[in-house]
């Protein structure tokens, strides 16, 4: 099956890369390393969870970090500065997130604006929301809310799933369901793969669109719900350049950013990616961080190599 | 004859400044393959958008089974059970087969997709065609014969009484298209009213039981395919006796003896592509090559021209071993080639005729040194008038003209540049008999000025009418070259078909 080719590709860098990691590294293969690969980098999985839906409909949206961090800082501004409980300021903040992804798709499909454009409108204009709420980082003072970080699943000796995690694994099961399992998720590979097609095929590809990034919206202000409770505060000036590692964990997990191909599991295998790499470095303590992004580029460039090939030979091989 | 299953009366539809349907009749019965023929522009794709509501008529009546239909798009079209399968597949082709024939329609349960159930229908769609076909294979890595029967598939199972296909044959090869014409009789004897749109004359007459023709909006008639030879057919859609395409080939005015090899290639061939063969062409010679859509036409024309370069072999120009590795020193050489692909790798649609007309003497100028304007206006000029080029003016975007004249315009291109041997592939593909004829007498006054064409053609008959000589192609391979009196329609077919 020609088509899981990326995915298993991916999966087996992950593993490659675990594996020289648990070879150079004491300990580093361990249930309390893989458990915190899930909780550190569970903001980042679910905006690139999000991110994968659009991206298999050919669009692209750039404004996720801004909406993580006018997300987080809404938060804890509404908790700390305005006392509300944060059992109304999340789902408000979720509520806020949908909206603001919906009126994107709005635009774009009533229109028929270029994604890049109104989402990189969008994400100047959620940045600067976020720096109008509050210029400075406000930790979060609530009990509830520390009651909230404290919680955690022990799935191994000294290992445990916080609560950041917990939500990406649910959000990444439930993507997987929606995507393969749904009409919604089908007709999603459907526009990515043929627009008109789909539109012919009386698919209602208006609707659909609109609904893919109002839910990357969601997943955006999900995301940056998750990183409130892991840093225990809200900064208007989180989450810069995170719409493109998102990006990059979604091509690195075997999605063509043309559209239509892809799976929300690699997805999972490009983020993990991201994580161990950066654990790698942590545990060896001697490299600089920055050699995260140029591994990160080779990776890219050769996955988008593979595709490349791979669409090629899908191509001349037709019988 | 009992009721029509579809009856549109005194059908009329304008656009600004242009009536493309006026007062047509159509009358379309169960268990009838009924073919609408007319040259380009005469009213079958509007017809067609009618019927399928992509356009709304602007007078006149349709009924489907005698009730009144005003389908507002091909939505509603299908709902009401016309279908329509389209010339490019309008499928996705990322998708598996199985998904496309179900997609929008999935089985579910609770509004979760049955992927087991979904299989087992695809399954029994493709089973009414007799096809079996490996479900869960991405769409796009089949042939585009078996996109279309797929196409076919999710048409009927929309539970489809009128079948409409669109040109469905112009991509296929013989064989393909043979299994095509299977299905549709076997879905003939079913019922179904099959509606058929083609350029081939001959697959008119193998396949439809009626035939309507349109000219210029109108209708001129409606016939028993039996009652029509394919020379009265071609009369009615022209208005006047085809006398054009009965011109047979008289021969060069160029001796043999006289005609300096212009190309000659030894043993040219490239890996997977095209196996090593010999070919020469001459001065005021049409050299043809002829075989089946893929026996390896096309590819043995990019070798020439270096789209593809060869990986073994020698080719010589006026007797000099030169190496045409890229399409810019084969142009340097005096060689052009005028794509198969019009959309795709011809016409550049939102430019003007004349921005596409100057492209090629553009190119080879450089990107600095401008046509002079005066230049373009003449070159424009000249063109229009020698290849009878129907535009309301130079400055008209390509897209608005018919395929027939995009194809003269991007004939020009390379004619402007004076080739001494030009390629012509699949010039007259999809273009309507008129200009098909045009374009058969323009390549024989090229052959008449000296120039050498390699001319490449599916259809036996154009390569009869217009070929010196013809190197036949089968598999990939060169089977056999004919030239002169040899040149029947019957030998270039024993080639194709024997080892022999």
């Amino acid at each position: 099956m020609r088509r899981f080719i990326p995915v298993f590709a991916t999966f087996a860098v992950l593993i490659a890369l675990f594996a020289t990691a648990s070879g150079m590294y004491e300990r580093f293969f361990t249930a309390r390393v893989i458990a915190n690969l899930f909780s550190d980098n569970a903001f980042l999985g679910i905006t690139a969870i999000g991110m994968t839906f659009v991206i298999l409909s050919g669009g692209i949206d750039l404004s996720v970090g801004a909406v993580l961090a006018f997300t987080m800082t809404f938060i804890a501004s509404m908790i700390t500065d305005h006392s509300w409980h944060p059992l109304v300021a999340i789902p408000t903040a979720l509520i806020i997130g949908t909206v603001f992804g919906g009126t994107m798709g709005f635009l774009i499909q009533r229109y028929e604006l270029p994604p890049f454009l109104v989402t990189l409108a969008g994400m100047f204009f959620a940045r600067g929301m976020a720096f109008m709420v509050s210029s400075e980082s406000i930790s979060i003072e609530h009990d509830f809310y520390t009651a909230l970080q404290d919680l955690k699943i022990v799935v191994g000796p000294k290992a445990k799933l916080k609560i950041g995690a917990v939500i990406f694994l649910a959000v990444l099961a439930l993507a997987i369901f929606v995507a393969h399992w749904t009409p919604f998720g089908r007709n999603i590979y459907a526009i990515g793969g043929n627009e008109s097609s789909a539109r012919l095929m009386g698919l209602p590809v208006a609707s659909t669109k609109m609904l893919i990034y109002a839910l990357n919206g969601f997943c955006s202000a999900l995301a940056g719900a998750v990183a409130t409770l892991y840093m225990g505060s809200g900064n208007p000036a989180m989450g810069v350049g995170l719409e493109l590692d998102a990006i990059a964990a979604v091509v690195i997990g075997g999605t063509l950013l043309t559209g239509g191909v892809g799976f929300v599991a690699g997805t999972l295998g490009g983020v993990l990616i991201f994580g161990t790499i950066q654990s790698a470095l942590i545990f060896d303590g001697r490299l600089n961080s920055w050699w995260l992004r140029i591994a990160i580029s080779v990776l890219l460039l050769i996955f988008i190599l593979l595709q490349r090939q791979l669409s090629r030979f899908t191509k001349t091989s037709r019988t | 004859m009992a009721d029509a299953l579809l009856a549109l009366r005194e059908i009329r539809k304008e656009f600004p400044g242009v009536v493309a349907l006026d007062k047509v009749d159509f009358n379309l019965h169960a268990g009838e393959v009924h073919a609408v023929m007319g040259e380009n522009g005469a009213g079958k794709s509007t017809l067609i958008k009618v019927i399928t509501g992509v356009y709304p008529r602007d007078a006149g009546s349709m009924e489907l089974d005698g009730k009144s239909l005003h389908p507002r798009s091909t939505l509603e079209a299908e709902a009401a059970g016309i279908s329509t399968v389209y010339q490019e597949v309008n499928l996705v082709g990322t998708l598996s087969v199985a998904e496309n024939i179900l997609l929008g329609r999935q089985p579910r349960k609770f509004g979760i997709i049955r992927w087991d159930e979904t299989r087992r229908l695809a399954e029994k769609a493709l089973a009414r065609l007799g096809l079996e076909l490996d479900l869960s294979r991405q769409l796009d890595s089949c042939s585009m014969a078996i996109q279309q029967m797929v196409a076919i598939a999710r048409a009927l199972d929309i539970n489809a009484r009128v079948l409409i296909l669109d040109e469905p044959t112009s991509s296929l090869d013989e064989q393909e298209t043979a299994a095509l014409f299977k299905v549709m009789r076997q879905l003939r004897d079913e019922g179904l009213a099959i509606l058929f749109v083609t350029h081939f004359l001959d697959q008119v007459h193998e396949i439809s039981d009626r035939i309507t023709v349109l000219r210029n909006g109108a209708l001129v008639g409606e016939y028993k395919t039996v009652e029509l030879t394919r020379m009265q057919l071609i009369g009615k859609m022209l208005g006047r006796e085809p006398e054009a395409l009965q011109d047979k080939s008289t021969g060069s005015k160029w001796a043999a003896e006289t005609r300096d090899e212009i190309l000659r290639g030894e043993g040219i061939g490239r890996k997977g592509s095209v196996h090593p063969l010999d070919l020469s062409v001459r001065r005021g010679e049409v050299v043809g090559l002829g075989g089946l859509l893929g026996s390896g036409r096309t590819e043995t024309a990019r070798l020439l021209f270096g789209i593809d370069a060869p990986d073994s072999g020698r080719v010589q120009i006026d007797g000099q071993a030169k190496s045409l590795n890229h399409p810019r020193k084969a142009i340097a050489n005096g060689l052009a080639f005028c794509s198969e692909d019009r959309k795709g790798e011809g016409i550049i649609p939102n430019l003007s005729l004349r921005e596409n007309l100057i492209l090629a003497m553009q190119a080879s100028r450089g990107p600095v040194r401008l046509l002079p304007s005066a230049e373009q206006e003449q070159l424009c000029a000249h063109y229009i008038d020698a290849l009878n080029i129907k535009t309301p003016n130079a400055a008209t975007p390509i897209c608005n003209l018919s395929g027939g004249n995009q194809q003269k315009v991007l004939l020009a291109r390379w004619l402007a540049m004076q080739p001494r041997l030009i390629i012509l592939d699949e010039p007259a593909r999809g273009i309507d008999v008129g200009a098909k004829a045009e374009i058969e007498k323009l390549v024989r006054s090229l052959r008449e000025k000296g120039m050498a064409v390699v001319f490449i053609s599916s259809e036996l008959e154009e390569v009869v009418h217009t070929c010196d000589r013809v190197a036949v192609m089968r598999d990939r391979r060169k089977v056999g070259e004919l030239s002169g009196e040899e040149i029947t329609e019957q030998r270039i077919m024993d080639l194709m078909a024997h080892h022999e």
